[in-house]
């Protein structure tokens, strides 16, 4: 009973759909080069002009198209350092909260919460930032934070200074809200992949909830919590809205007081490029995107590493 | 349930010869041959490991889907090599048909569940693929059940259901020989005991090889038995011959319990 | 204090710890949904739909904008949809040992949280400068290159949670590899893909950055793709920096309607794929 077969042309669609799959798998590596080789070509006239110089010239002149790039890539760094100095503790706290304290009712709520927040768009941290949050800063955080740190010899210096609201410290605290959820929630799934032997033979010799976070989580986890850290590092580095709003955009940098206004890669981006126009300007910015881009696909390598890295003596696939 | 002594000479549908399977370096098959006979039921029995699904695997070339996966030896079916490169593994697995372990619906209805396969390989009209839906749900015991709905998911149906649609949807094709890889190993006593009543219908149309675990099965629907261990066949013989009177030591130790 | 009791107090202090970083998680959330809320939903009314993005001193709405957000995150996900499911295909079905596969797949997540506006910078010199202006198109792409990294990934883990049965069921009826991945692998995971498809466009809908030197912004009604278009994040960032209340306070709508939308995206995202998960 075998029947004649209808030959369908199934070759040719087999051939089709592997190249078309293919060729778009391709496409988003053409894509990282096509962004790495347009911004060397676009900034190629400041590069040429500045050459190194650039990384440490702290002039920005447009009318004079003197250009360096120390005052943005200074506030892009500080505000990144404060984000993490908050960041990493409070969400390190939230991972703890919601692998081992919360009801287990509670975790799907509140991890669905926390990421929520991640979904926030940028604009409106930014808007926030700057209508709500700075007001209040400069009227109660800063005089607070003069009359306790600044006090202290040596770093005190860096929180004194005219109560604007605006600035890098503002600019650092929001940028920590915002990437607070993309640790977290790196760390919530780092801490989950533990496993349960060897956190209950912990239990098991009397030690306490936080002694087997801190010496058996924590240490069993170290690369993935460390890929998350940086991984929110590479957010905070290139986030723009939120740091444009808040940072004050200005160009100069006269003192190390982390009230100061200044500006970040990506504020003076967003402000200056669309008006830039053609010339030593527009390239100047162009470099600085692609110190950025450079800076953060260094970071975010790294991050993607250190999680494969655990993923792997997991024996399983992130 | 005692049946009727299948009469003498049955004509040959497969012949293996020679077969060997490797995955990688691991050597699964060992120079295996034997025949499978047209309109019969073929058992594959042994202990876990034995190579029973692997080499249920090779006569479909199911593993070519793996690439550290290879087979050598001949598979002849109407005088042809199936191991041949040039065989078309479409065109072959619409000839040899294939039941899993757990039932695999497809995320679609009922009736394009069977249609799916069938279109692959014929151009029908809406009518005669009503009628051929209707045939492949009716020789798999199903059609009373799953008549009313047709147009629902066929994850809707129970596992058992399910299993008998998955047997429906192979037959549909219209395929001469059909594999079955522990077709009842995850389901219940009831729906097991109907799957075996319809491989005894099956085998008057189709030619049916069958792995399972369950020596009492394969001493139920087969006629023929093939007792592996660590990728050799070691004794293969008329299933009541098998049970009754087996040749080899090893194989009676297994089915008597003594080892396995 | 005994060893006992010094160790059971350092646990109480570091779990109370972690639920003051819980709540201070909490915290911000709450209060950036509460002045969204409170700012947001004075500004609601029927002229945000029906207006014009006013000139400060006159009222108007925002419909332009509106009108313009919708037609770039629609074309968008249009065209980035189709390209990160392929994409995501080819990692999951052909590429998963393969080095093209590998390398992609980084790739293709350091581009999923690269600095959208060094994507913006992109379609400027690629797209804008070679055009000679600014327009609607451009932003469009830039939105659609944010789009593919996040359909690639989360195309890749659903059909990764494919078990193989299914595949080798469809292909033991001899089926060809492109069927059984369109008709049957691809249409299992279709929940998951389609989550993934949402989640993007959650993330596009506030996207600021890329449109800015893409896209820029326009005070009129255009739906020209070779334009300059009105688009809601743009409007809010200019309403929102000039000094002018009634601008501010429009802003403050559209910060409501684009919360409101990626957050409803989000949750929908969520419900849908637990909903088709379950039966």
């Amino acid at each position: 009973m075998h029947l004649p077969r209808k030959r369908k042309s199934s070759a040719f669609g087999d051939v089709l759909f592997f190249n078309v799959s293919r060729a778009f798998a391709a496409l988003v590596l053409v894509t990282l080069a096509g962004i790495i080789v347009s911004l060397c070509y676009g900034a190629w006239p400041s590069i040429e002009r500045f050459g190194p110089a650039f990384l440490i010239g702290s002039d920005w002149n447009p009318p004079a198209e003197r250009f360096g790039a120390l005052i943005p890539m200074y506030g892009t760094l500080i505000t990144s350092i404060i984000a993490l100095l908050i960041a990493v503790p409070v969400s390190f706290g939230i991972g703890l909260f919601l692998t081992e304290l919360s009801p287990v009712w509670l975790r799907r709520p509140l991890g669905i919460a926390i990421e929520l927040l991640a979904g926030i768009p940028s604009i409106v941290y930014g808007m926030w930032g700057l209508l709500v949050f700075a007001p209040i800063v400069s009227e109660y955080l800063q005089p607070f934070l003069t009359g306790t740190l600044g006090t202290i010899p040596g770093i005190g210096a860096l929180f004194r200074g005219p109560p604007l609201g605006i600035g890098l410290l503002t600019a650092g605290i929001i940028l920590a809200i915002m990437i607070i959820p993309f640790i977290a929630s790196v760390m919530r799934d780092v801490f989950e992949v533990t496993p349960r032997m060897l956190k209950e033979s912990a239990f098991g010799l009397g030690a306490t909830t936080w002694e087997v976070v801190w010496c058996i989580v924590l240490p069993y986890t170290k690369v993935g919590v460390i890929g998350g850290i940086i991984l929110g590092l590479g957010r905070a580095l290139g986030e723009t809205m939120a740091v444009t709003f808040v940072i004050g955009n200005n160009n100069v940098l006269d003192t190390i007081s982390l009230y100061a206004p200044g500006n970040s890669i990506t504020s003076a981006l967003a402000n200056e490029f669309a008006e830039a126009g053609e010339g030593m300007y527009s390239a100047a910015l162009v470099e600085l995107g692609l110190i950025l881009f450079l800076i953060t696909f260094v970071v975010l390598s790294l991050s993607k590493i250190l999680l494969l890295r655990l993923a792997g003596h997991e024996g399983a696939q992130t | 349930m005692t049946e009727p002594r299948i009469p003498a000479a049955p004509e040959v549908q497969l012949s293996i010869r020679g077969l060997s399977f490797y995955y990688g370096n691991y050597q699964a098959l060992k120079n295996i041959t034997m025949d499978v006979y047209k309109a019969r039921v073929t058992a594959f029995i042994g202990p876990s490991g034995c190579g029973k699904s692997t080499l249920l695997r090779a006569l479909n070339r199911m593993y070519a889907l793996y690439p550290e996966q290879r087979a050598e030896g001949k598979l002849l079916l109407d005088g042809k090599n199936l191991l041949d490169s040039d065989i078309d593994l479409n065109d072959l697995r619409a000839r040899i048909g294939m039941v899993f372990q757990k039932p695999t619906p497809f995320p679609m209805s009922i009736y394009e569940n069977i249609a799916f396969g069938v279109r692959l390989h014929e151009s029908l009209t809406r009518a005669q693929m009503d009628d051929r839906v209707e045939w492949a749900l009716r020789k798999a015991a199903l059609w009373d059940e799953a008549k009313d709905k047709l147009s629902q998911s066929g994850m809707s149906l129970s596992g058992g259901q399910q299993q008998r649609l998955c047997i429906a949807r192979g037959i549909a094709v219209h395929p001469e020989i059909l594999l079955l890889d522990e077709p009842t190993s995850a389901l219940d006593p009831i729906s097991t005991a109907k799957i075996e009543e319809l491989i005894h219908d099956l085998k008057q149309e189709f030619t049916i090889v069958i792995v399972t675990h369950n020596m009492q099965q394969a001493a139920r629907v087969s006629d023929y038995t093939a007792y592996m261990y660590l990728g050799e066949v070691i004794e293969f013989g008329d299933t009541d011959d098998l049970f009754i009177a087996p040749k080899n030591k090893q194989t009676e130790d297994y089915i008597t319990g003594r080892f396995g | 204090m005994n060893l006992r009791g010094r160790r059971k107090m350092v646990n109480r202090i570091a779990l109370g710890l972690s639920l003051v970083a819980m709540s201070f998680g909490l915290f911000w959330l709450c209060w950036i949904l509460y002045t969204v809320f409170h700012l947001g939903l004075g500004g609601l009314s029927l002229d945000l739909f029906t207006k014009m993005t006013p000139p400060p001193g006159s009222p108007g709405g925002l419909m332009n904008a509106i009108v313009g957000s919708l037609v770039m995150v629609g074309l968008a996900t249009l065209i980035g949809t189709p390209i990160g499911v392929m994409a995501g295909v080819y990692l999951s079905e052909y590429g998963q040992r393969t080095a093209l596969g590998f390398s992609t797949r980084f790739i293709n997540d350091i581009l999923l949280s690269a600095p959208s506006i060094v994507i913006g910078l992109f379609i400027y010199a690629v797209y804008v400068a070679q055009v000679g202006k600014f327009s609607a198109m451009a932003g469009v792409l830039a939105l659609a290159l944010i789009v593919i990294p996040v359909v690639v990934r989360t195309t890749e883990n659903m059909l990764l949670l494919i078990p193989n049965s299914l595949r080798e069921a469809a292909f033991a009826l001899g089926a060809p590899k492109w069927i059984v991945i369109s008709r049957v692998t691809v249409r299992s995971a279709k929940a998951g893909i389609v989550t993934g498809v949402l989640l993007a466009v959650a993330r596009i809908s506030g996207e600021t950055a890329p449109l800015l030197f893409t896209a820029l912004s326009n005070q009129f009604w255009s739906l020209n793709l070779n334009e300059p278009m009105a688009n809601l994040p743009v409007t809010i960032f200019k309403f929102a920096m000039s000094p002018f209340t009634d601008w501010q306070q429009l802003a403050w709508a559209g910060v409501f309607l684009i919360t409101m939308g990626v957050l409803a995206l989000n949750v929908a995202a969520r419900a849908f794929f637990s909903e088709q998960t379950k039966s």
